[in-house]
């Protein structure tokens, strides 16, 4: 095909079309083949994120977000801010000592800076988080594979956040701690340091319920501590429909004593903003 | 610039600042590439909470997480790298005299006090307050803030992944020793928290002594 002139020029790039490869998103989200138990018609976002990727995307309360290591090596590093004031983030510090707990799985929340729930996690059939090591920087995976930039052949997290962040207009002073999903460490509790825990394998689920509209930034990329010397990483799959956020009265409202608090807090931010 | 030398300071040199902060204040200075900072802990259990910047690119600044990702481990003492959200050291502890210091429990704030202790504790001083007021001075403001240091704090992680700060390692007079590694703005919360054991629920004032290599 001649792209010597602009019909064919126009003719080649629009041959491109309908080309199906693995890393991309569905639009419509509702010709997504939906998980088990959701409603294809509720489907807001469906997309397969390369290893080495990212994407990131802005999610109304009561959605459901949820993720899919295809492979046992993904490895999802996630940002979440408040969509309706980005300053309100997530804050990996709060998110552990309020609520006493360093490993993050089922029932756990997501908190922000400001003593509100941005998500709570709803389901996890991995149990293999981070909340200690953060996502890699160029520097990192150059020492480590040679390269960390972007769009190199070993991108680091890092790199990948803020281009996420970019996206919503924001900056790396925009980009706080991160959380690590589907590979993990532990402490050892005596001397603090880590052991390698890695994936749970392949087809673990997490699902995340939005308490308020969000901005998720998410880089799947491999775990700082990935022991292994090659860049190893596997396509991330994500899924996101319309639902409720958690009211008054549901189990994991009154959980915690610290969590009810957090849930009062958030009701009463969004009560003032006409959202109930 | 003064030449004269203190006892207090952990590592020989030149005496260039020494100043007290008085309990539950901010305070902030930039260390020189090279200059080391002596932070001694006067009372006992006091829970100083640390956040570092490069002085001449502030949205370059600690990361807790690359900080322990590199080190293996979660807690701070002698030999540990603080590096920035770009991999890179900002400064190195060169001497500890308590054995070591927190870097996951970051800061109270008001908003996180409601959560943890109740929402009578909603107008109570927080470190985050601190934080905003002191980094202010220097153009920071919300967006800067991350997980901080917390030298002389107590955060045991529990086998099954339980975590809290518990009472304090430390003890009056105790000293630990940073080296910049490169010209670092330190900002500081001297910790005003008042119901948990951080600093033995009783805020004491600590003293900064920056000192650069003797010539």
């Amino acid at each position: 095909m001649s792209t010597a002139t602009t019909a064919g020029a126009r003719a080649h790039a629009r041959s491109m079309a309908g080309t199906v490869v693995e890393a991309m998103p569905v639009l419509p989200a509702t010709a997504a083949a939906p998980p088990a138990g959701v409603d294809a018609i509720d489907l807001v976002r469906a997309e397969t994120v390369a290893g080495g990727g990212y994407t990131s995307l802005t999610v109304a309360r009561g959605t459901t977000l949820r993720l899919e290591d295809l492979t046992g090596d993904a490895c999802a590093h996630v940002v979440l801010l408040n969509a309706a004031g980005p300053h309100e983030r997530l804050n990996i510090a709060d998110t552990v000592k309020v609520l006493w707990q360093a490993y993050v799985t089922t029932g756990h929340l997501l908190l922000s800076d400001q003593g509100r729930v941005l998500a709570s996690v709803v389901t996890d059939t991995s149990g293999r988080h981070d909340t200690f090591c953060g996502t890699s920087t160029k520097a990192r995976n150059e020492q480590r594979y040679g390269d960390g930039t972007a769009f190199g052949p070993t991108p680091a997290g890092r790199e990948l956040l803020t281009l996420a962040a970019a996206k919503h207009g924001l900056s790396k002073r925009d980009l706080p701690p991160s959380m690590a999903f589907f590979q993990g460490v532990r402490v050892d509790s005596a001397t603090g340091t880590f052991a390698w825990l890695g994936s749970a394998g392949r087809g673990a689920v997490v699902e995340l319920r939005a308490e308020m509209d969000l901005h998720v930034l998410l880089a799947n990329v491999p775990h700082p501590l990935d022991p292994r010397a090659t860049y190893e990483t596997g396509p991330l799959r994500l899924h996101a429909w319309r639902g409720e956020p958690t009211r008054p009265g549901d189990e994991l409202w009154g959980l915690t004593p610290e969590g009810e608090r957090a849930f009062l807090n958030t009701q009463d931010y969004l009560a003032a903003r006409g959202i109930s | 610039m003064t030449t004269t030398t203190t006892a207090l300071a952990l590592v020989a040199g030149d005496v260039v600042l020494d100043e007290t902060v008085p309990a539950r204040a901010p305070w902030s200075a930039v260390v020189r590439a090279g200059h080391v900072l002596t932070i001694v802990d006067l009372g006992g259990n006091q829970a100083v909470d640390c956040l570092f910047y490069d002085a001449h690119d502030t949205a370059e600044r600690y990361s807790a997480q690359d900080t322990i990702a590199a080190q293996g481990g979660i807690f701070l003492t002698t030999g540990s790298v603080l590096l920035s959200n770009e991999g890179a050291p900002l400064v190195t502890v060169v001497a500890d005299e308590v054995g070591r210091h927190d870097t996951v429990g970051g800061a109270c704030s008001k908003e996180s006090n409601t959560l943890r202790y109740g929402h009578h504790t909603q107008h109570q001083h927080a470190c985050v307050e601190n934080f905003l007021l002191e980094g202010a001075k220097w153009g920071l403001g919300k967006r800067d803030l991350v997980s901080n240091v917390n030298w002389y704090m107590n955060v045991p992680v529990d086998p099954d992944g339980s975590l809290g700060i518990v009472d304090g390692i430390s003890a009056p007079g105790l000293r630990i020793a940073l080296r910049a590694e490169r010209d670092v703005l330190v900002l500081v919360s001297n910790c005003p928290q008042i119901n948990n054991p951080c600093n033995g629920f009783d805020p004491t004032p600590v003293r900064m002594v920056v000192t650069a290599p003797s010539s």
